[in-house]
């Protein structure tokens, strides 16, 4: 096979791979501006259904009720799995082996035994479920992932750089924030995106947990399955696309730019 | 003169009869009877107002009543029909949190755990006969639902809550064939046509246990609600027998589906199956009869707001309200008053009110034994899992594990080999 060939099956290759990931978020936009509730057929452009959604009240506080879920459990998830992680490092390996096959046990089961056993531990202590059991649940689920993204950065660090930063003056405090955290940080930013996005599209343990006066999108969205699915879902979805699709956008120019930058002031320096 | 009185007396005493009759007609089943030429409610409705001194009771004291619904199941202000809720909260300053469940059952398992609480829940009938059986619901104060009077009698005492005490209707339907007719030559008019080998591969059946055994029990000519393990066994055989025709179990998939020409026969709510968008789509209710199925309104044993529910539950009884909502939701309204505000096409559509005939046939589920339920589950996931299913869970596990022992020797004896060179060099 030639050079060219090769790049050509490659190129199709990436391209089937691309269509498989992106053709379903592309027909679900072309879709939220389908005339008719039809997923299927095609009856004329509307945007009726993007009026729809900004009128309607329960689509909303339901989205308002994940992201506030979302910010807040993946932000104290990311504390907890840090100093998790961090505690676990410092461990001798008996024991850190015992806390890392506790930490695989909520990832590796199925999610449904996470969220009726979340269900029945609020029940047992008779704690009535509201947001904040939906918020409890959704840290429990995520610290696991922040552990398992921040200890790969953890073991690469050189171990001594920490006890430098100690032997040059630093207080133990100092030396955590000043030397080892920016070590571990894209560790931490992975951590809390994982749990981010964990939290926003996890229905079985919201599912479980929500109560009378608040519920998650995701349990919204599957309680219309009675009826019909609203094309207005469609339609926030497509936002919720584009909008995340912006940031990544804007985050990697951002990215480009500051790498050019630093490349300059390097030739420079 | 006196003649003329002595027909209108007579008349009257007709009517008297007819009506009692009626009445008697509900305390021995569930008739839904509607004398369409003559309705009882005319007047003019847009002068209508709601009664503020009813709706002020609890006026600036902060309250709130909990809704617990199925999904998309009240008028949301789309299509320029009312919002509901939203016209609750102006009216009484009762603030209403609203959230929603898909099925009975998780409804059913909500209000068990204890830890939520609702004021105003939409059961279906069976789910009602339960929860009443185990002491979930309280009883409605009719002194506070002054609304109930526009109720159609047939309605009222239905025998998953003799007496209505429980319950007050919120709407009702029935399970129908959807045929698409450019794929299905015939008029079908039994639930034999699922079975009609011509049609293999082009049959959509429900996913969920009862409605799947409801239709195989009908076409047996049985009841929906048998609990004898024969007739629950044969109904099973026929719908194994029914599976290598079935192109697939489905819920709401089954909109996209007819609406794409991908199947020529389904089963569905009939109200529902009106809102397909494709204009080959033709509804019968089956000659051997259907399911009718009602969801009511109850206040579950746990309300903290008892009065605001019944408020809540007497303003989704307005006329105007009801009939705006039931237009919404697509299914029947036990609203009489409601009913006679609608659209003469909807009042004399077939399919959202069948003829008195059909529905004679029809019935209600009941709530089963706790026995009868567990073999229906069986029987279901038999089912389910018979012909090629079996092969696929029996061999996808086993390949599994083969593939993970044969993969770790091979890289045990990897590894082995190269430690040897390793120690030989």
């Amino acid at each position: 096979m030639t050079k060219k060939q090769n790049s050509l099956t490659s190129n199709l290759y990436i391209f089937i791979v691309m269509a498989f990931m992106y053709l379903p978020i592309l027909v679900m936009i072309a879709y939220s501006f389908n005339n008719s509730k039809s997923r299927g057929a095609w009856s004329g452009f509307t945007t009726k259904w993007y009026a729809d959604l900004i009128q309607n009240e329960s689509i909303l506080s339901a989205l308002l009720n994940t992201l506030i879920v979302a910010v807040i459990s993946s932000v104290i998830a990311t504390l907890l799995g840090t100093a998790a992680a961090v505690g676990i490092q410092a461990m001798k390996k008996r024991s850190r082996d015992l806390i890392m096959n506790f930490t695989y046990l909520p990832v590796m089961s199925p999610e449904i035994v996470m969220g009726v056993s979340l269900m029945l531990l609020f029940v047992m202590f008779k704690v009535d479920f509201s947001l904040f059991t939906v918020i409890v649940a959704h840290i429990t689920f995520n610290v696991p992932y922040v552990i398992l993204s921040v200890l790969p950065k953890l073991r690469q660090m050189d171990k001594y750089l920490f006890e430098a930063a100690l032997d040059l003056g630093c207080t133990p405090l100092q030396a955590f924030t000043k030397v080892m955290l920016p070590e571990i940080m894209p560790g931490i930013i992975t951590g809390f995106l994982i749990a981010f996005t964990f939290s926003l599209d996890d229905f079985n343990i919201s599912y479980f947990v929500s109560g009378e006066r608040a519920q998650t999108l995701p349990v919204l969205i599957y309680s219309m399955t009675r009826k019909r699915v609203s094309p207005e879902i469609n339609a926030l979805s497509a936002i919720i696309f584009v909008v995340v699709l912006a940031v990544l956008i804007l985050t990697n120019l951002n990215d480009i730019r500051r790498e050019n930058q630093l490349q300059k002031g390097g030739r420079r320096g | 003169m006196d003649r003329t009185i002595l027909r209108r007396m007579a008349a009257f005493l007709c009517l008297a009869a007819l009506l009692a009759a009626n009445g008697f007609a509900c305390f021995a089943g569930d008739s839904f009877d509607l004398d369409r030429d003559n309705l009882p409610y005319t007047g003019d409705w847009d002068a209508y107002t709601y009664d503020e001194e009813y709706y002020g009771q609890l006026r600036g004291q902060g309250a709130s009543i909990n809704f617990y619904n199925w999904g998309e199941y009240i008028s949301d202000g789309s299509d320029d029909l009312i919002d509901v809720i939203s016209e609750f909260e102006d009216l009484t300053d009762i603030k209403v949190y609203y959230t929603n469940f898909a099925t009975n059952e998780e409804l059913y398992a909500k209000l068990k755990s204890g830890a939520a609480s609702y004021d105003v829940i939409i059961p279906s009938d069976y789910m009602i006969a339960r929860m009443i059986k185990e002491d979930m619901l309280l009883p409605l104060d009719y002194d506070n639902i002054p609304n109930a009077k526009y109720m159609n009698e047939g309605f009222m005492d239905p025998n998953y809550d003799p007496g209505s005490v429980y319950s007050l209707p919120y709407a009702w339907n029935t399970v129908a064939i959807i045929y698409n007719t450019s794929m299905v030559e015939e008029e079908p008019d039994s639930w034999g046509i699922l079975w009609d080998e011509t049609y293999a591969g082009q049959i959509l059946m429900f996913n969920n246990s009862r409605d799947a055994f409801g239709v195989a029990l009908k076409y047996l000519g049985y009841s929906l609600n048998t609990e004898d393990p024969d007739q629950l066994r044969e109904a099973a055989e026929l719908l194994k027998e029914q599976k290598p025709l079935v192109q697939a179990y489905v819920m709401d998939q089954m909109f996209d589906k007819m609406e794409n020409n991908e199947a020529a026969i389904a089963t569905y709510y009939a109200g529902d199956a009106l809102l397909i968008d494709n204009d080959d789509i033709d509804i019968v209710i089956p000659k051997e009869g259907t399911n009718k199925f009602v969801d009511a309104i109850c206040i579950p044993a746990s309300a903290k707001n008892k009065l605001g529910a019944e408020m809540f539950i007497n303003f989704l009884n307005e006329p105007v309200v009801n009939a705006q909502n039931i237009e919404y939701i697509g299914y029947g309204t036990a609203n009489l008053a409601a009913y006679c505000l609608l659209d003469e096409e909807l009042r004399d559509d077939p399919v959202l009110y069948p003829s008195q005939e059909i529905l004679d046939n029809s019935e209600m589920f009941v709530n089963l034994s706790d026995e009868a339920n567990l073999l229906l589950d069986q029987l279901w996931t038999e089912v389910k899992a018979s012909n090629k299913n079996v092969m696929i869970w029996g061999i996808l596990p086993c390949a599994t594990i083969a593939a993970i022992v044969i993969g770790k020797t091979w890289y045990r004896r990897r590894t082995a080999k190269r430690h040897r060179y390793m120690m030989e060099d």
